[in-house]
């Protein structure tokens, strides 16, 4: 039996078959053309170099944050403290406290429970006022809230929630309507105090090593605030602004995510409470979907349909194709 | 035959040529390797100087040119790498490397991103091609990656906000846990050593399978059957691309 017959045959199918081609070959000089293109490359980055530049914003420190808007920051360090703020009630990867987002059943934040952990409290608030040296009216409010019943924590960060939105930053001191706030005025006052030193920069950071690299805390503290976002907002770097691929200034910036971005302007994912893990989702089907686009029948006969590539290969066409004269 | 010369104590290297490929050590498996990669790529193959007549678009010059931007931000982020990250916020010069980076990226996205979009309009996984598709798409995915870690290295205003929005994409589908962009230590380490990597490796494969398959073939012309040079498609036969 000869190996002939035991060749499995199938018709051919032009969106997965190509035929072998039997025309000519012509001169086509690889090297020659990365070359060129390199040079085109290099000149072209090095004008856009020359002309444009690129961006480099200082980043906004705990520092600079307190000092620029001291109320802000106050207002955001009392939610630290009475666990409210975003990060307090976020869930996995920082706590327990927050539901993470899900699509019917599933919930893989939830699966994957608690890596970084942060208790808002202790990390932001009274564990550095507990570094302070030479303060024993801070450390004595400190041991007052944490001996204090929770409902009564409750009672003082609450009365102190309505009159700090009314406080103002003057002579080197925050200024809240009178009221009965517990130790919570001290600790508060404090905290703006070390932060508009710069301590509190440093005592986020330190809290682990010498040489820290994760800024995952001063980072999650300074987002908690509306002075960040005001700032992207003056950039047009908000999330409704199509923020996530923009940069600041009239830079191109990570242009290749719109479609990422543009599914956080429609509906559903634009009011939704899941919207990370809906975008997310329909992205890695999106992208499943371009990965395997050759396996997948109707998808792969779009280029026939479209007939780009008639524009493409315009010149071998004309080459092989009679004319209507002919 | 002598392999060593003995006046110069180095092995000879017509000696040397004459013993490469013996028939005795075929069964060696360095050999079975050196053999298959030259039978799957000649060298007239791996860097040919002929193209078939279709091969006449400005489309053609995109996958190169990504190539070339590609070594230009590899240069310029290895001269960022040398100096470490804070010498660019502090020197003029390192602020134009800096420039140069990004630019390049930009370039090199732009040119992908065209590339990928002139295949697929060309339908280019045709004929056994399929690998070659996906590793295509799979190096503009670890590219997207690339570039933003490097938004999140920047250890400035748009690191901290893109971050700070980012992470809750990242957090909502579990991988914050292991992967977490508001740590600047990680998040440079993805950028300059783990996905450089991967690109390298996922770009040459998808050349050498570019070169191993060829430039895929138009689709048949008008008034040319489809598949009227193979009617029957043979799984396995040379002649036929699947």
């Amino acid at each position: 039996m000869s190996a002939e017959t035991h060749k499995k045959t199938r018709p051919f199918k032009v969106d997965r078959d190509a035929t072998t081609w039997h025309g000519r070959y012509e001169k086509y000089d690889l090297a020659k053309e990365f070359l060129i293109s390199f040079v085109v490359v290099c000149i072209l980055v090095a004008g856009l170099a020359v002309i444009f530049g690129s961006p480099d914003d200082k980043p906004v420190t705990v520092k600079s944050w307190s000092n620029a808007d001291a109320v802000d920051f106050a207002q955001t360090a009392l939610t630290e403290l009475d666990n409210s703020s975003p990060t307090a009630v976020y869930g996995p990867p920082y706590n327990l406290n927050g539901t993470a987002q899900s699509i019917g059943p599933l919930s893989p934040a939830k699966w994957l429970g608690v890596h970084h952990p942060i208790d808002t409290a202790n990390d932001y608030v009274l564990g550095p006022l507990s570094t302070l040296p030479n303060a024993p009216q801070v450390q004595a409010a400190i041991a007052e809230y944490k001996s204090a019943s929770t409902s009564q924590q409750g009672t003082w960060t609450t009365a102190y929630g309505k009159a700090v939105a009314n406080a103002t930053y003057t002579d080197g001191k925050l200024v809240v309507p009178p009221g009965d706030y517990g130790p919570v005025t001290t600790l508060i006052a404090a905290e703006t105090a070390m932060a508009r030193s710069g301590a509190l920069d440093g005592a986020l950071l330190s809290s682990r090593q010498f040489y820290g690299t994760d800024y995952t805390k001063p980072l999650l503290f300074i987002a908690n605030g509306a002075y960040l976002a005001n700032l992207a907002n003056k950039q047009n770097l908000a999330g409704t602004q199509w923020g996530m691929m923009n940069e600041t200034g009239q830079y191109p910036g990570q242009a290749w995510l719109w479609l990422y971005t543009l599914w956080y302007q429609v509906p559903p994912m634009k009011t939704s409470s899941n919207a990370d893990l809906q975008v997310f989702s329909l992205m890695i089907v999106l992208t499943a979907l371009l990965a395997l686009v050759p396996f997948i029948p109707g998808l792969r006969s779009i280029p026939r349909w479209t007939r780009l590539y008639r524009l493409i290969w315009r010149e071998h066409y004309k080459e092989v194709e009679p004319t209507d004269r002919a | 035959m002598t392999i060593v010369d003995p006046k110069t104590e180095r092995p000879d290297q017509a000696d040397l040529d004459k013993a490469a490929g013996r028939p005795e050590d075929a069964d060696q498996w360095t050999a079975k390797i050196r053999n298959s990669a030259v039978e799957a790529l000649p060298p007239q193959k791996l860097l040919p100087d002929r193209q078939p007549a279709y091969v006449a678009s400005w489309i053609y010059v995109f996958g190169v040119t990504t190539i070339a931007a590609l070594i230009v931000v590899i240069g310029t982020g290895l001269v960022l790498a040398i100096f470490g990250p804070n010498w660019w916020h502090v020197s003029s010069t390192g602020l134009f490397v800096n420039s140069l980076h990004m630019w390049s990226v930009e370039i090199f996205m732009f040119a992908m991103v065209i590339h990928l979009w002139g295949k697929f309009f060309m339908a280019a996984w045709r004929g056994k091609r399929k690998a070659t598709w996906i590793t295509g798409v799979v190096s503009f995915l670890v590219s997207v990656g690339a570039a933003f870690t490097g938004y999140l290295s920047q250890q400035n205003f748009d690191s901290q906000w893109i971050s700070s929005q980012a992470k809750d994409g990242i957090n909502s589908t579990g991988a914050g846990a292991i992967f977490n962009v508001t740590n600047f230590g990680q998040m440079i380490m993805w950028h300059i050593v783990l996905l450089p990597l991967c690109i390298v490796a996922i770009v040459g494969l998808h050349v050498l399978m570019v070169r191993l398959r060829g430039v895929v073939t138009p689709f048949p012309a008008k008034g040319e059957a489809p598949g009227s040079e193979s009617p029957t498609v043979a799984t396995g036969e040379a002649e036929v691309q699947a």
